[in-house]
C-alpha cells in the first residue's frame, strides 16, 4: 500500500520529497488567481466607464459629476502646477509622521501592558473606552490644546493609530498558545528569554493586522482634520475645490485620496503576510 | 548521562472554590525511577498523570513530600528534565531545525555547534532532509518526533513524556513506538512516559506504573520482563504481552470501575487525518 503513512517509517529517505508541491496544482492557483484578478478589474473598469458615460448622456447633472475625462485633465493640471504634489506631500508627511509616532509608541506599551497581567486588566478597561471614542469627536479638543498648525494634525493622527495597534499587540500577546510558554520554561529559560523567544514572535501577526488597521485610519482621520482648517493638503484641496466650485479639481483630488489609501494599504498588507507566513492558514 | 528520578510520599491539593475541603489531585505518591530506565505510567484520564508530571517538570510544588531528580530536590524547570508534550509544543515560526536548536539556546553552546548537535538529533529521530520545513508542513508524527529531538538534544538525564502519542492515528503511533524504543536503548535516558493506554504501557515500559484517582495515587508497580527484540516485533500476539496487558487491565478495572471501563487500551483509531497532512 503506498500510502503517505509509510513516512512514518525508519528509515526515513523520502522526507525531502514531500516538500516538493506537484506542478500542476500551483498551474492550477495561477491560474485561479489570473481569473479572479480579471473579474475584480471588471467591476473597477465598469465603475469607471460609468462615470464617463452617464454625464456625457446627460444620466447626471455633468456639471455637479463631471464625466472621468473631464476629472483626469483636471488631474493632469494639477500635477503639472505642482499642486497636486505640494498637498500631496502635505498630506503624507502629516500622515506617515503621525502614524510612525503612533506604532512606536503603542507597540512597546502593548507589549508591557499585556505581559504584566495586573497592568492590563487595571488598564484595559480605559483603553476601551478611548479606543471607542472616534477620533473625530476629539478634533476639536486638539485644536484647542494644540492649534490649527501641524501639531493638532499630527497628534490627532496618531491618536487614531495608536489603539488598534494597542489593542491588537495587546491580544496578541494575550493569545499566545500558553503550552508554547510552558514548553518554554521547561527549558529553563527566565521571563524575558520567553518573553523574546515565544510571545514577541508569537504576537507579531496581530500586531500588524492593528498596523494595517492604524495606516487606514490614519489617512481617514488626517482628511477629515485638514478640511475642518488646513493651508495644505489633499482634504484641504478637495475642500477648496468645492467652495471655489472647481468641480473636476474635487474629483481629482478625492481620486489622489484613493489612490494613496490603496497604495498604503497593499504595502501594509503585503508587510502583514509577510509576518505571518508561519501561519498554516495563510500559506494555503 | 543519565539520572534517576525519586518521589517520596508525594501529594498535590489545589484549593477549590466556596472554602470546601482542598482537593487533592496527588495523595501519597511513592515511585524509584532507576537511572536508564524506561517507565510507563497508566491510569485513567484525571488521574492525577499530568499533576504529576507538572510535579517533576518543576511547575508546581508538591503540597507534601519530596522529589529529587539526581538526588537533587527540585526547585524550577531546567535542561536536566526534557519534556514532550502530547500537543507538540513546536513554535510554528521555526522550522524544524531551528525549533531543535531552542533548547540548546537555553546552553552555552556556541550557534554554530548548536546548528551540528540539533542536525544531529533530527537525524536520530529520522528527519534528515526536513530541517527547513516549518511544523504545519509535516505530519503529526513528524511534529512528534521533532519535538522528541528538541529534548534530546539539550542531553537532559530524563525524559518525561506526557501522553506523546495520543494524539497520533494508530499506525503512525506504533512506528514512533517502535523509534521511541530504539532512541531509548541509543541515548540510555530515564525515560517516564506518561500514557492512559494499557498496550501502549506495557508495550514500552521496563516497568509500569499503575495510577488510580481521587485522589491520585500509584497503586501498583509491575515489571514487564520483555526484552527490547520481543517488543519490536509483533509483540502484541506474545502470549506474555497478554498476560501482562490483562493483570494491568484488571488493576484499572478493580479500582476504579466506571472509569477503566471507558478508558479502552488504546483510543479507537483516529481517521487518517495526520497522514493526510503530509504533503
Amino acid at each position: 500500500m503506498a500510502s503517505p503513512g509509510l513516512l512514518e517509517r525508519p528509515p526515513l529517505p523520502s522526507v525531502a520529497a514531500v516538500g516538493v508541491r506537484p506542478t500542476p496544482r500551483r498551474a492550477r492557483a495561477a491560474g485561479r488567481a489570473l481569473r479572479r484578478l480579471l473579474l475584480r478589474s471588471t467591476a473597477i473598469a465598469l465603475f469607471l466607464l460609468l462615470w464617463q458615460i452617464a454625464p456625457s448622456l446627460g444620466w447626471v447633472d455633468r456639471a455637479l459629476i463631471p464625466p472621468l475625462g473631464e476629472v483626469l485633465t483636471a488631474w493632469r493640471e494639477l500635477a503639472g502646477n505642482g499642486q497636486l504634489w505640494s498637498n500631496t506631500s502635505a498630506s503624507l508627511q502629516r500622515a506617515l509622521t503621525g502614524f510612525v509616532l503612533a506604532v512606536g509608541l503603542a507597540v512597546p506599551i502593548g507589549l508591557l501592558v499585556a505581559w504584566y497581567r495586573p497592568v492590563r486588566d487595571f488598564l484595559e478597561p480605559l483603553l476601551e473606552v478611548f479606543r471607542n471614542t472616534a477620533a473625530l469627536a476629539l478634533l476639536p479638543v486638539f485644536t484647542v490644546l494644540l492649534g490649527i498648525g501641524e501639531t493638532s494634525k499630527i497628534a490627532i493622527v496618531v491618536y487614531a493609530c495608536f489603539f488598534p495597534v494597542l489593542l491588537n499587540t495587546v491580544s496578541g500577546v494575550g493569545s499566545v498558545d500558553h503550552l508554547l510558554v510552558k514548553s518554554a520554561r521547561s527549558l529553563g529559560f527566565g521571563e524575558l528569554r520567553v518573553f523574546q523567544k515565544v510571545v514577541l514572535p508569537a504576537a507579531v501577526p496581530s500586531i500588524f493586522t492593528g498596523i494595517r488597521m492604524a495606516g487606514a485610519s490614519s489617512i481617514l482621520v488626517l482628511i477629515a482634520a485638514e478640511m475642518v482648517g488646513a493651508r495644505a493638503g489633499l482634504g484641504y484641496l478637495v475642500t477648496y475645490a468645492q467652495m471655489n466650485f472647481l468641480i473636476p479639481e474635487m474629483y481629482a483630488g478625492i481620486l489622489t485620496i484613493s489612490a494613496i489609501g490603496l497604495l498604503f494599504n497593499a504595502v501594509l498588507v503585503s508587510l502583514e503576510r509577510r509576518a505571518s507566513r508561519w501561519r498554516a492558514d495563510l500559506s494555503h | 548521562m543519565s539520572a534517576g528520578i525519586r518521589l517520596e510520599g508525594v501529594g498535590k491539593e489545589f484549593p477549590s472554590r466556596g472554602g470546601a475541603a482542598p482537593f487533592a489531585a496527588l495523595a501519597g505518591v511513592d515511585l524509584d525511577v532507576a537511572a536508564g530506565e524506561f517507565v510507563a505510567l497508566v491510569g485513567p484520564s484525571g488521574c492525577g498523570k499530568s499533576t504529576l508530571l507538572d510535579l517533576v517538570g518543576g511547575f508546581t510544588r508538591p503540597t507534601s513530600g519530596s522529589i529529587t531528580v539526581g538526588g537533587r530536590p527540585i526547585t524550577g524547570p531546567g535542561l536536566d528534565r526534557g519534556l514532550v508534550f502530547q500537543q507538540y509544543a513546536l513554535l510554528p515560526w521555526r522550522t524544524a531545525l531551528a525549533n531543535v536548536e531552542l533548547g540548546l539556546e537555553a546552553t552555552r553552546l556556541p550557534r554554530r555547534q548548536r546548528r551540528a548537535v540539533a542536525r544531529e538529533y533530527l537525524e536520530l529521530v529520522g528527519l534528515t532532509g526536513a530541517e527547513d520545513r516549518y511544523p504545519h508542513q509535516l505530519s503529526g508524527g513528524m511534529r512528534q518526533r521533532v519535538a522528541i529531538a528538541r529534548s534530546l538534544a539539550f542531553d537532559p538525564e530524563v525524559l518525561l513524556m506526557d501522553e506523546p502519542f495520543a494524539a497520533l492515528d494508530a499506525q503512525t503511533r506504533e512506528t514512533l513506538q517502535g523509534e521511541l524504543l530504539r532512541i531509548w536503548d541509543r541515548t540510555g535516558k530515564t525515560v517516564v512516559f506518561i500514557t492512559h493506554g494499557i498496550d501502549e504501557a506495557v508495550l514500552l515500559g521496563q516497568r509500569v506504573a499503575v495510577m488510580t484517582a481521587r485522589p491520585g495515587r500509584i497503586t501498583a508497580v509491575l515489571d514487564v520482563p520483555l526484552p527490547m527484540h520481543r517488543r519490536q516485533g509483533d509483540v502484541r500476539s506474545d502470549p506474555e504481552f497478554a498476560r501482562l496487558r490483562h493483570q494491568v487491565w484488571e488493576l484499572l478495572q478493580e479500582e476504579a470501575p466506571p472509569v477503566a471501563a471507558d478508558a479502552p487500551a488504546e483510543r479507537p483509531a483516529e481517521p487518517l487525518r495526520e497522514v493526510v497532512g503530509v504533503g
